[in-house]
């Protein structure tokens, strides 16, 4: 399973638990859809650092790492040292 | 203190007969084994079981006034019956029996529906007055004994707890969506709405008259009330004198709370409050037992701090200790007591400490319960004013560092990630509303609605924040933020929760009488009127409190922080992953579909989620309680057919 759809799968299925009434997309804010809260956060950090094998420092304890799928996704490749492709010119 | 029950008939409804009235009194029985009466008289059918604590002789109820006009059924204790009884006997009434029954009696019969007024106590009550041929059910004002009552099949029946009512058989048995909403927003169903469909609850500090017509009328005699804010809020008297004011009354209010014929004993929980009112009852001389609740977790347990005092009172202290295996084993009947869906589990180590109590031979104990709301001891206000410090300035980045200070005893604290800034900050454009403090916590409780079934939610009626708000007092926008705090914190947690499923519920499932001299309707009024400062400032709390108790009490014991009381929750119904046998059956799929309650596949999530021991926050621990004590509720006084929740 590739690294979004652990996470989507994680994101549905512990945090949230319940049915979305429509499709939870990638850019979506986890805090305004009341996904993450302030222990939800501890819980997603937990799940990062057991199934992907990376530390999360608390520097790194940011929404813009850790508030969507696209986000979490980005900072997961990042720390696993996925390039990032450079745009062509 | 003891149990009631009864019936009033109108002109369609039948005569209660004596055996219905003696099936109440028999579901009642753990609240008073000593005694039991009943009488039935026409339309009118009122039954009692006792616990003898005052006049054990002369106690028997119902009673009759001297003169046969009114008759009386009545659960708890009138602390001030001695002054009353005085003032009475002035006025040319006279007494057959030492109980403070008999002044009750006679109060109504010089004072009328006024006689409420006179009291100081913790009641429940139904009297029947022969010569207006009227009915009046009665409840104290902070709500410390419970009364509820349905009106079903021309009959007006009521008790002191809800199994009683069940036992007739114009009963209904279906829960009630809105409140079961409000026990998932608030811990509580706020009275008169109970969790069971078409079943009331007196709310505290009212009256209910019914006449032979039975027409019936509900009057609000109290409510918890605070000055308009003030242009400015300097104490108009020096803390001192207050300190001294405040160390009288509560010297009297435990004084006239040691009245008994039995020991009274005291809890202790480690804190502040517990610890003023038994060094109160030491120092007036009772040679009172002490009683705690201890906790293998450290994150818990506070058995040193108890240990501590009991060791500076000079007590014979009792210490229960409660493994969380013994909360899971407790759980199904503190649920059968609570009557109601919880969504901790703190009533349970209540529930083992009160069976304790009682194995020792005490009937009576004094708590410090109401102190923290009365004199601002909560750290949500203490959250509430620092987040409208906050909204004042809400770009500071500096004003919102002040709630790290906040909850430092938590594993997890709410205050310590980095989102807590967004969760603190959510609503500060509210801040000058009331309810603003409280928003937060009943946001978080409402997480668990997520599993509701869709029945369920489409029941429901109206968000129960909003239903409260259009049910405040006019004037409580003119009152101190802090005031409508602790207004709010009274009529929702301490009355719905605290005092009933976790007070009254839990000591009386063992016939223990709780009684708690800081809801002394004196030393609520003085409270009442104080300047806020001296309840919360900045960071402290209960600061009037503190220094009054300062020259009393041991300093660690005067300036610890505030540690609310908490016990396990999900965690405690899984042994090494596993579930215990009831919980795993509650929460199979087939079970939960038969419920028709809660959403299963999500709700089985949940399940799995603290199987594995996941569930860390707050919002997943008290939905998984929540749904655990719904279905226990259900299973205990409900049949589950294929309609759960009340048409």
């Amino acid at each position: 399973m590739d690294i979004k759809a652990r996470v989507r799968t994680f994101i549905l299925e512990d945090l949230l638990m319940v049915a979305l009434p429509t499709d939870l997309a990638d850019d979506a804010s986890l805090r305004k859809l009341s996904i993450l809260d302030s222990t939800g956060v501890l819980e997603l950090v937990a799940f990062l650092e057991q199934a992907f094998g990376i530390q999360v420092k608390d520097g790194e304890l940011l929404p813009g790492n850790l508030d969507s799928v696209d986000a979490i996704v980005s900072y997961v490749r990042e720390k696993l040292g996925f390039q990032v492709a450079e745009p062509q010119a | 203190m003891c149990g009631i029950a009864g019936i009033f008939a109108g002109p369609e409804g039948s005569f209660p007969a004596r055996r219905e009235l003696e099936q109440m009194a028999a579901m009642l029985r753990h609240r008073g084994p000593d005694d039991e009466g009943v009488l039935a008289e026409g339309p009118i059918g009122l039954a009692h079981v006792r616990l003898s604590i005052l006049d054990p002789d002369g106690g028997h109820q119902p009673l009759e006034a001297t003169d046969g006009s009114a008759c009386v059924t009545f659960n708890g204790e009138i602390f001030n019956h001695v002054e009353l009884r005085a003032e009475l006997e002035a006025r040319g009434h006279r007494f057959r029996t030492r109980s403070d029954t008999e002044v009750l009696i006679e109060a109504y019969r010089e004072f009328g529906d006024e006689f409420v007024h006179h009291l100081n106590g913790e009641f429940a009550l139904a009297l029947w007055d022969r010569v207006h041929r009227r009915l009046v059910l009665a409840r104290d004002p902070a709500g410390v004994r419970p009364l509820f009552y349905q009106e079903r099949a021309g009959r007006l029946a009521f008790a002191s707890e809800i199994k009683a009512l069940l036992v007739l058989p114009e009963a209904r048995r279906s829960l009630d969506a809105d409140g079961l909403a409000q026990v998932f927003t608030f811990w509580g169903p706020l009275a008169p709405r109970t969790a069971f469909a078409g079943i009331l609850a007196l709310p505290p500090g009212h009256l209910l008259v019914a006449r032979a017509d039975r027409s019936t009328r509900i009057h609000r005699y109290w409510d918890w009330s605070y000055p308009a804010r003030l242009p400015r809020e300097a104490p108009e008297r020096a803390p001192e004198a207050y300190a001294e004011e405040l160390g009288e009354l509560l010297r009297d209010a435990v004084r006239i709370r040691l009245r008994a014929d039995v020991p009274v004993g005291a809890y202790l929980s480690g804190g502040i409050d517990s610890a003023s009112v038994a060094a109160l009852a030491r120092s007036l001389g009772a040679d009172i037992r002490t009683f705690s609740v201890s906790f293998a977790e450290r994150a818990f347990d506070e058995s040193a701090h108890q240990m501590e005092m009991a060791q500076f009172l000079g007590s014979r202290h009792i210490c229960v200790e409660t493994r969380p295996e013994d909360i899971a084993a407790a759980f199904p009947q503190v649920i059968w007591h609570a009557e109601t869906p919880v969504v901790r589990t703190a009533p349970a180590p209540l529930w083992l400490l009160s069976e304790r109590v009682r194995q020792e031979g005490q009937k009576v104990v004094l708590t410090g319960e109401g102190a923290d709301e009365v004199f601002g001891g909560y750290d949500l206000f203490k959250e509430a004013q620092i987040r409208r410090f906050w909204a004042r300035r809400p770009d500071s980045r500096i004003r919102p560092r002040l709630l790290e200070r906040l909850y430092s005893y938590l594993e997890y604290s709410p205050t310590a990630t980095p989102f807590a800034r967004d969760f603190f900050g959510t609503g500060l454009e509210g801040a000058q509303e009331p309810g603003f403090g409280h928003l937060l916590r009943w946001r978080l409780t409402q997480r668990a609605w997520r599993f509701f079934a869709p029945d369920l939610k489409a029941a429901l009626s109206r968000d129960p924040v909003d239903a409260l708000r259009l049910d405040l007092p006019a004037g409580i926008a003119n009152w101190h933020p802090l005031s409508a705090d602790q207004y709010l914190e009274a009529r929702t947690l301490l009355a719905a929760y605290l005092l009933a499923a976790q007070g009254d519920r839990m000591a009386m499932a063992h016939a223990v009488e709780t009684r708690q001299p800081f809801l002394d309707p004196r030393i609520i009024a003085f409270a009442s009127s104080l300047p806020p400062r001296l309840k919360v400032a900045g960071l402290k709390d209960k600061v009037l409190l503190r220094r009054t108790m300062a020259p009393i009490l041991p300093p660690a014991v005067v300036w610890r922080p505030k540690r609310p009381y908490r016990a396990p929750d999900a965690a405690s119904f899984f042994c090494a992953g596993d579930p215990v046998d009831y919980v795993a059956d509650l929460f199979s799929e087939d079970s939960l579909r038969r419920s028709g309650l809660f959403d299963p596949q999500a709700t089985l999530k949940l399940f799995l989620k603290c199987k594995r021991q996941e569930a860390i926050g707050f919002a997943d621990n008290m939905a998984f309680v929540g749904i655990l004590s719904t279905l226990l509720l259900q299973h205990h006084f409900c049949r589950v057919t294929a309609a759960p929740i009340a048409a």
